[in-house]
């Protein structure tokens, strides 16, 4: 949709229905169902299966209402199920209120569910939170007239290693294995068996490993279902509940985090409609023990005779200065993926206001000559509500959508669920240009354009696109020369909208903050004097450097050779870049490094000076996901063991430096960023020239075997450090596996279930292969970060040559 | 009284190889479809609605009504599905007439096709009778070799495939939805309506669902014309249909007649209650159908006059008790058919059957207490009417009626066990293994 239809389209006038409720006349959207029709009147009438975002299935029973007239004076004879009851015109409904057939239906009902449920609400995770337990003191009798004895089953069935089944506690509502159908997609358990014997199950073979699988836990309406990682953790009033932003992936998602005596038990996906609607993944559910394990920081270190040493707060801070200052303006600060845009916006003040330099970056992981250009003209600046951004809803509502260098279920599964949404419901055309067209996309029934990588650019080019197109681009585009802009070419003269999805939370409020080497808080191009001059005044020094600085692989080389001599390294793996050996040697080689850090790692043990920083969940922040909409976190557990924010280390070490940085909290520099504004001055991408290439080892001679084309991408589960600790989520993983296409498998030599080596010419890595029938020719496609996959120990990206040969036997 | 009888549907049963299409030809077969293939489609669909035909299922809706509600604009193809699922405890009559004579169904599914404008049609037969599954596909088969079947019917341009579908022995398959989806390959429940099978049947297509009977009924409409037929029967209930009487009647069997016979007079025909006893009680048609007694032998088996008497016709499956038989035993067996068929999607079936099972236990070994009998009713109560489809309607219907007409039966549960009040071997036909000792 162009900008001008957008805007000159009156939305289409919703055809309504009035009817009665309880006598109460309440006029809705025609096809409304009853019982949301009821809501809207602040009607409440019990249900177990009903969920809105779930097709109605009228198995529970619990929601009957009496319908003494349809609408067309008639009434129904029997009391009808107000979940799959669409309201008409003229229609009465009496509820349980006001019918003593509806009330008596209710009673009924609750009795029959409750007369082969246990009483086990006491030891149950779902009590003091259970539909079924407050309902049936809302709607229930108070004495059972069962007299027999219940129903039981074996007792948990685990139907994968994070959710486990009590199948004597399930009311058979389905509302599991609809979201699991409808929803996500992964059918992997379905109601088997009949009668009183009906239950949950699951393919022998195939355990429910879905992504999505902790929201079955969610909306269970009894505690049937339960995860691993919180069964008998906690009982639900004794928690304590934090509205937060997930970091696990861009998506944005709106969560709950409940902890217990300063400890998180679990976190939930919250009710945000405009984003993850009531959904998350299983990412963002149970990925958040990582720092929690015995490798966390809790005092400053400094290095002594080589030695790493525990130091005072004020011992580590002069040592920090002391080396900061003795390398002036030749400091490279490099942010990670897991900053606030608050603590972002610091890094970004402190480089070009105390340490005097533009070198900033925050793009820890591989990444393309041309996309800082990108980043700078296509991204930072835009905001939520111009017509020009593509949000969800505008995914919901699209034609057809494109995705280039994107895997939607592997990269934003929030973006995937809403394209499956779209998909199902109103038939959405999905293009993947991709290499090959893998399992999440099959599951949007896309079209792949089988693309080696390298000929993105190419395939963009050749679409056809029109003004009702939307195409989304992910960050492994921009390692492919020219695909970014080929983009931009392409979408503005089709007037069709793109937006860039990148993998991790932090990565578009850094472009906000300014954490890129050519680009200053706000959106504005270090290159703009006028810029400049805004900035600087704005923070109260007499100017700022005026060249573009270093890129982060740029940063690490030039500390190889000595040019740059300090280091200031926060949230960063060393494994995330594209070379880790090249990037632990520049580390190694650098003369002084500051670690900002919540745990050890390959910085902090190579490191000088090393300032412990709070986890997420120990302070309060913004994210901004990637439609350019920001997210609070809030703090949730207040006592910490590593009570620093990163924010609040700088500006001691600002402060020490006699450069204060104006601000201590990060609502103090929330509110100085915001006061900041954006900047009006807007580059064109022509006028950026493109960055130097990433640094990179240079690799031997081509090894024995045929040489492809690296494809890769992380997956969603993988072997990132924020998934430590939490052994059921990762037991749910995809295993790792190679994938050629038949001719390149025939070619090598291999079948399904072989092995394939994939070597760089000096080392070599094995994975069983898959022979994948849509898949580009002459590619190889591993997963990124995986088990056995070590890409970046190769120092090999996307779209690199490689050799693979027949690795033997499985 | 041999004059009741209207043999259509049976009247070449007894014939030699009655199931082979060169006996079903030799006594008339196939010419209706002759005379169909001559006339338009709406032509076709116009003398079913007319003869006044209505669905010998149970449901009794008019037949040709059903086929003209099926969307003419809409573009997928069109499906018939036969409903061959006969499972309902007591009926017996589909299973004999594809027994007897498969063609006599193969014959009516082609025109009904080709009234409705279907080029491929299904029948779905009960899995569990083997016979009945081969006899149905050698019949198919056989018009297939007889250009009957397949491409160019009779030279008349019009393309028809039969497929012979076995189920995989479950009741709630005759639910006609659930038919459907246990068609399609999913496990057998019924689905939500709207939309209604005519608009999104099988495969989300228009598809017609029709009783065996029904269809059957449709090449006789054909060859004598509506006003035969609807010459016959009731005013409101035309024609004529297959009645089986069973239990405790002399000479049990089908029995062809208009509708609107009595109870009276078919158990004339069938040699009376079995000698030395009375009748106590009946169903007009299966298990599902409220109870009915000996006051009610004088009225009229059609749908109107069943359901005068607070019951249905259903499908015609007259199970006869006499004076020996208890009740409540009765009334507990067909509650464990319906706990045991119960699909178990919607709460009140699956849980309501399994809970009525209990009391009526308790009840049958004469350990229930006092007010049993009234829980009895009003967990019925809040199993009827409130399940996602009938069969939970149906299973409660044989405990309420049962109730009103034998209470003082159903009390005497608090002391006296059925099998003392009503000894289990008065009511066998045949030698039995149950006995008081084997329960006790």
């Amino acid at each position: 949709m162009s900008v001008e239809t957008k805007t000159e389209q009156a939305p289409a006038p919703v055809e309504t229905v009035t009817l009665s409720i309880d006598g109460i006349e309440v006029t809705v959207p025609k096809g409304t169902l009853a019982i949301r029709a009821a809501e809207q009147i602040g009607i409440a009438i019990p249900r177990f299966c009903d969920h809105p975002l779930l097709d109605p299935a009228g198995a529970c029973r619990q929601c009957l209402v009496e319908v003494p007239d349809a609408g067309n004076g008639r009434g129904f004879p029997k009391p009808q199920a107000s979940c799959t009851l669409e309201v008409a015109a003229g229609m009465q409904i009496n509820t349980q209120r006001t019918s003593e057939v509806a009330a008596k239906s209710q009673r009924g009902m609750l009795e029959l569910l409750l007369i082969n449920h246990p009483l086990d609400c006491p030891i149950c995770d779902k009590g003091g939170e259970c539909p079924l337990q407050n309902q049936a003191l809302s709607s229930g009798g108070g004495e059972s007239r069962y007299e027999g004895v219940k129903r039981t089953f074996p007792k948990p069935v685990p139907i994968s290693a994070q959710i486990l089944l009590d199948r004597e506690r399930c009311v058979l509502c389905a509302r599991c294995t609809r979201f699991s159908e409808q929803i996500a997609g992964d059918p992997f358990i379905s109601l088997v068996e009949r009668g009183a014997l009906q239950q949950v199950g699951r393919y022998a073979e195939e355990p429910y490993d879905s992504y999505f699988s902790g929201n079955v836990v969610q909306i269970c309406p009894v505690g049937a279902l339960t995860s691993a990682a919180y069964r008998f953790q906690s009982r639900p009033f004794d928690l304590v509940s934090t509205d937060v932003t997930c970091e696990g992936c861009a998506s944005g998602c709106q969560l709950r985090t409940d902890h217990r005596h300063g400890v998180i038990r679990r976190r939930l996906a919250a009710n945000a409609p405009q984003i993850n609607e009531e959904w998350n993944c299983d990412k963002g559910r149970f990925a958040f023990v990582s720092g929690r394990g015995d490798d966390r920081i809790t005092t400053p270190m400094v290095r002594v005779d080589g030695e790493l040493q525990p130091a005072s707060w004020p011992e580590a801070i002069d040592a920090a200065v002391a080396g900061l200052s003795a390398a002036g303006r030749n400091v490279g600060v490099i942010t990670g993926g897991r900053v606030t845009m608050e603590d972002g916006y610091a890094y970004a003040k402190f480089a070009r206001a105390v340490l005097g330099t533009n070198n900033v970056d925050y793009r820890s992981r591989p990444y393309g000559a041309d996309e800082s250009a990108f980043l700078i003209t296509e991204v930072a600046g835009r905001t939520l509500d111009a017509a020009s951004t593509v949000t969800y809803s505008a995914l919901e509502a699209a034609e057809r959508v494109i995705l280039v260098g994107f895997e939607p279920e592997e990269e934003s599964p929030m973006v995937f669920l809403r394209l499956r949404k779209a998909v199902r419901k109103r038939g959405l055309t999905v293009v993947a240009i991709a290499p090959l067209l893998s399992n999440g996309n099959r599951k949007l029934n896309a079209t792949v354009v089988a693309t080696a990588p390298g000929g993105e650019t190419a395939a963009i080019t050749e679409l056809e696109l029109t003004s009702s197109d939307v195409i989304l681009v992910g960050e492994r585009a921009g390692l492919v020369s020219g695909a970014l802009e080929a983009v931009v070419t392409k979408a503005t003269a089709a007037g069709a909208r793109f937006a860039w999805i990148p993998r991790r939370a932090a990565e578009r409020g850094a472009i906000e903050a300014g954490c890129l080497p050519g680009l200053l808080p706000g959106a504005r191009a270090v290159s703009n004097v006028a810029a400049r001059v805004d900035v600087a005044t704005h923070w109260g020094v007499d100017s700022l450097p005026p060249l573009e600085g270093l890129d982060a692989a740029s940063m690490l080389a030039a500390a190889a050779t000595g040019e740059i001599e300090a280091l200031l390294i926060g949230g960063v793996e060393l494994s995330d870049f594209a070379d880790a050996e090249a990037a632990r040697a520049s580390v190694d080689a650098a003369r002084f490094v500051i670690s900002l850090e919540t745990r050890h790692s390959e910085v902090t043990e190579r490191a000088d000076v090393v300032f412990p920083v709070s986890l997420l969940e120990e302070h309060s922040g913004t994210f901004m996901n990637w439609e350019h909409r920001t997210g609070r976190v809030n703090k949730v557990v207040r006592q910490t063991r590593a009570p620093m924010t990163d924010l609040r280390v700088l500006a001691a070490l600002a402060d020490a430096m006699e450069k204060p940085l104006g601000f201590r909290s990060e609502a103090q520099a929330r509110a100085e960023f915001i006061e900041l504004g954006t900047g009006e001055q807007r580059v064109e991408l022509k006028a950026l020239r493109p960055r130097s290439q990433p640094l990179r080892s240079s690799h031997g001679e081509q090894h024995e075997g045929v040489s492809a084309k690296l494809a890769t991408w992380r997956m969603l589960l993988d072997g990132g450090r924020s998934q430590d600790g939490e052994p059921a989520l990762a037991a749910t993983a995809k295993p790792s596996v190679a994938k050629v296409n038949p001719a390149m498998a025939q070619q090598v030599g291999v079948s399904d279930g072989d092995v394939l080596e994939i070597s760089n010419g000096d080392s070599w890595f094995r994975l069983p292969v898959q022979i994948c029938k849509d898949m580009a020719d002459a590619t190889v496609w591993v997963p990124m970060n995986s088990p056995g996959t070590p890409l970046s120990e190769l120092g090999v990206v996307y779209g690199d040559a490689v050799t693979v040969d027949h690795g033997g036997e499985e | 009284m041999t004059d009741t009888l209207t043999p259509v549907l049976s009247a070449n049963w007894g014939t030699e190889s009655s199931w082979k299409l060169e006996s079903y030809r030799a006594s008339g077969g196939y010419q209706a479809l002759a005379k169909a293939l001559k006339m338009t489609p709406d032509e076709v669909t116009g003398v079913v609605k007319d003869s006044g035909l209505r669905g010998r299922g149970g449901a009794g809706f008019p037949t040709g009504m059903k086929w003209s509600f099926v969307p003419k604009d809409n573009p997928n193809p069109k499906y018939l599905v036969v409903n061959g699922d006969e499972s309902e405890p007591g009926t017996c009559k589909d299973m004999p007439l594809l027994l007897a004579s498969p063609h006599t169904l193969v014959e009516g599914m082609i025109i009904s096709s080709y009234a409705i404008g279907c080029h491929t049609a299904f029948v779905y037969i009960r899995g569990e009778v083997l016979h009945i599954h081969r006899r149905v596909q050698a019949a198919v088969a056989e018009a297939y070799e007889a250009g009957l079947l397949g491409k160019d019917i009779l030279g008349s341009g019009y393309d028809l495939d039969i497929i012979v579908h076995a189920g995989a022995g479950a009741y709630i398959c005759g639910e006609e939805t659930a038919l459907l989806d246990s068609l399609e390959g999913r496990r057998g429940q019924p689905r939500l309506r709207p939309p209604f099978p005519a608009v999104a049947g099988l495969y989300a297509s228009p598809t017609v669902i029709n009783n065996v009977e029904s269809i059957s009924s449709v090449p006789s409409i054909i060859a004598n014309g509506a006003e035969w037929f609807s010459s016959m029967g009731t005013e409101k209930s035309k024609g004529f249909t297959i009645y089986s009487l069973s239990g405790h009647v002399a000479n049990p069997g089908q029995f062809e007649a208009p509708l609107g016979i009595t109870l009276r007079e078919l158990l004339d025909l069938a040699g009376g209650i079995r000698a030395g006893h009375e009748l106590k009680f009946w169903t007009p048609g299966g298990s599902s159908t409220p109870i009915l007694t000996a006051e009610h032998l004088d009225v009229p088996l059609d749908y109107e006059g069943m359901a005068g008497a607070g019951t249905m016709l259903g499908t015609k499956a007259l199970q006869i008790f006499d004076e020996t038989t208890s009740v409540v035993r009765t009334t507990l067996r067909w509650l464990e058919f319906y706990k045991h068929e119960s699909c178990g999607k919607c709460t009140p079936c699956r849980e309501g059957n399994w809970w009525l099972v209990q009391i009526l236990r308790k009840i049958e070994a004469g350990t229930a207490e006092a007010g049993d009998v009234d829980k009895l009713l009003d967990v019925a109560d809040n199993v009827g009417g409130k399940s996602f489809c009938a069969l939970a309607d149906g299973a409660v219907a044989c405990v309420t009626s049962a109730v009103r007409h034998f209470r003082a039966e159903f009390e005497a549960g608090t002391t006296t066990p059925a099998w003392e009040a009503f000894p289990y071997e008065r009511s066998a036909l045949f030698a039995t293994s149950e006995s008081k000792e084997v329960r006790a």
